[in-house]
């Protein structure tokens, strides 16, 4: 029992970093219909750029997450720019073929400044805690009560302000936000630099507990693809759902079944869903 | 352009290949051809899926992998004669593709993309992790060289470049076959508009999952070839990483064009042996090319060469038009 517990909250840990990098992808994929293959890449840096300012310029942890998430959002921003603006009215498999372009040279570019090598991210917040017979670090906890604070910050960004709801009108209906005077590239630009945001958040949270390195986004964002195609590509809520739920069903799966297959748990699950359902659990018909 | 003049093209660069080993002298450089000609065909396979049929394929490398894996564990696990084994491999490719693509080829579009890209990455795991069959990270090692046929030994450098060329040639007879055929026709009309075929009759998904087969029978044959001729094989070969590099060769090249895969990779396998010191960073100056070109020729160098063609043709008919105008005028 005490193992089923632990596990939950590890995968409550591992789901909300998922649920974040599910969430960004998601909202480009709501208003561009672009799978960005790239955002792996950008979660990478995000995790690079808060490594980078806490062990070389020094500074506090938070400050280090702000700055990784200004650049990271503006890095986002000019991919938008410089690749898909252009690539607006191309098929759709260029787009695709574009975003493993960027994703390529963003891991060269990685490599080449900050080496191979695995790094390991210090976090002031190493105290291990006992409660109720689970054992954590202060990361983990603040890990997921970080990522329900953003997310609902994102809920009122998106339902409460002005702009915010263009994001949600251009997702919805595009001609129809057009009709209301809406504008495209600004709604574009915007919501790159949220998901660029929310991945950065997502790595600078879970690097001091994983570790650092040009690969590090390969396996997070096929499994936020695999959390996208469960919830419905498009849908905010599938995607929060869908990266807890891989995350308790990785965890679980890693101490009952095997942990060298863990990582195959999520391609299995979505090759089974694509399986039985081509569209994605909530798809919303054909766009 | 007369089609005749094309005709002599092809044939020089037929002759080029043939006589290459003679010009340079150096096993290094054929070794590197060798490599080039084995990825050309593994391209061969996508360009069929992707480029005429308009499907994503992100498995590739797998494909081509399970192929590698499949002479590998046939000569050196179950001590099989090497030719067998080298027939077999492709055909237990094309039959895994044939089950993946009956699964994977209900989804459209961007759930083809990652599903064929999840695909792949389970292959790799699984060759990755399944050490007791494939020996997973420590690698497949001493697979043999081609057997004898009669009196011809594939042992040298040369003889081993003589044979991957031929088998290029033939791969790359076989796809103008397809694609100039009623079933090559059919790959290009499902790619323009799938509705659209549908509508005229056509079966698409008999169609795709033929195309998807092929594909993967190609892969498959590279794989195979690849086994052969580097005779170590480690999980690497089906990785995501490989699947991008035979996406960069076809886009370079010219995707859905018959020549763009040969040329793609052969140049970007040169330009990659002369950019040695940049190794890891390559993609520095890669990725940004696909990028580029996919923004500003998506169609690749025969792209290109394709409407400048088209161009000149035009130009050429503007000009006799012209001529026949003016030489009108003169009579009158």
């Amino acid at each position: 029992m005490e193992i089923l517990i632990q596990q939950l909250f590890n995968g409550l840990t591992i789901g909300s970093i998922y649920s974040l990098v599910a969430l960004g992808l998601t909202l480009v994929y709501g208003i561009l219909h672009i799978p960005n293959f790239a955002h792996g890449a950008i979660y990478m840096i995000g995790g690079y750029i808060t490594l980078t300012m806490m062990t070389y310029v020094g500074v506090n942890y938070w400050i280090s997450i702000a700055v990784s998430i200004i650049v990271v959002g503006v890095l986002s921003v000019l991919m938008e720019r410089l690749v898909f603006h252009p690539l607006r009215n191309t098929i759709i498999i260029n787009n695709k073929i574009a975003a493993i372009g960027i994703l390529l040279f963003l891991e060269a570019l990685a490599q080449l400044i900050w080496g191979a090598d695995f790094r390991q991210m210090s976090s002031p917040y190493n105290q291990v805690l006992n409660l109720f017979g689970v054992t954590f670090t202060v990361q983990r906890l603040l890990i997921i009560v970080a990522a329900i604070v953003v997310m609902v910050l994102l809920y009122l960004f998106l339902k409460k302000t002005f702009i915010g709801r263009t994001i949600i009108a251009m997702s919805q209906n595009r001609e129809g936000a057009f009709l209301v005077g809406i504008n495209a590239n600004k709604v574009a630009m915007l919501t790159f630099f949220v998901a660029g945001a929310l991945a950065a958040i997502a790595a600078s949270l879970t690097s001091p507990i994983n570790l650092v390195f040009p690969g590090m986004g390969h396996l997070v964002i096929l499994k936020a693809f695999v959390i996208i195609i469960i919830g419905g590509m498009g849908s905010i809520p599938g995607a929060i759902l869908g990266g807890y739920l891989l995350g308790f069903t990785e965890s679980i799966g890693a101490t009952y079944i095997s942990g060298d297959y863990k990582d195959i748990i999520a391609f299995i699950l979505l090759i089974i869903i694509l399986t039985i359902k081509p569209n994605g659990i909530f798809a919303k018909g054909e766009h | 352009m007369p089609k005749k003049f094309e005709k002599y093209i092809v044939i020089f660069f037929i002759v080029l290949a043939i006589i290459f080993p003679l010009i340079t002298q150096n096993d290094y450089y054929i070794h590197i051809m060798t490599l080039a000609f084995i990825w050309s065909i593994a391209v061969y396979g996508l360009n069929l899926l992707a480029g005429y049929t308009g499907y994503l394929s992100l498995a590739h490398a797998g494909f081509f992998a399970i192929g590698a894996y499949a002479v590998g564990l046939l000569t050196v696990k179950i001590e099989m004669g090497f030719w067998v084994a080298f027939i077999l491999a492709p055909i237990i490719t094309a039959v895994i593709g044939f089950f993946i693509g009956i699964i994977s080829l209900r989804t459209k579009e961007h759930y083809f993309a990652i599903y064929t890209l999840c695909v792949g990455y389970v292959i790799y795991l699984i060759i990755d992790k399944w050490d007791s069959l494939t020996e997973g990270v420590r690698g497949l090692m001493g697979i043999p060289a081609p057997a004898n046929i009669g009196p011809i030994s594939f042992t040298t450098p040369l003889s081993q470049y003589y044979l991957v060329l031929a088998i290029l040639l033939l791969v790359i007879f076989i796809i103008y076959r397809i694609i100039n055929s009623l079933v090559g026709r059919t790959f290009i009309a499902i790619r323009n508009s799938e509705p659209l075929a549908l509508s005229l009759g056509i079966s698409t998904i008999k169609n795709k999952l033929l195309s998807f087969v092929l594909s993967t029978f190609f892969a498959g044959l590279a794989g195979a070839l690849y086994a052969s001729f580097v005779r170590f094989l480690g999980p690497d070969i089906a990785s995501t990483a490989i699947t991008f590099d035979l996406l960069m060769y076809l886009i370079v090249g010219g995707i859905g064009t018959l020549f763009g895969p040969i040329v793609g990779t052969t140049l970007i396998v040169w330009i990659s042996q002369n950019l040695q010191f940049l190794q890891d960073y390559r993609m520095l100056i890669f990725g940004p090319l696909l990028t580029i070109l996919i923004i500003f020729a998506p169609r690749g160098i025969m792209g290109i060469i394709g409407d400048w063609k088209v161009k000149s043709s035009e130009k050429k008919r503007n000009k006799e038009a012209q001529k026949s105008q003016s030489e009108l005028k003169k009579e009158a």
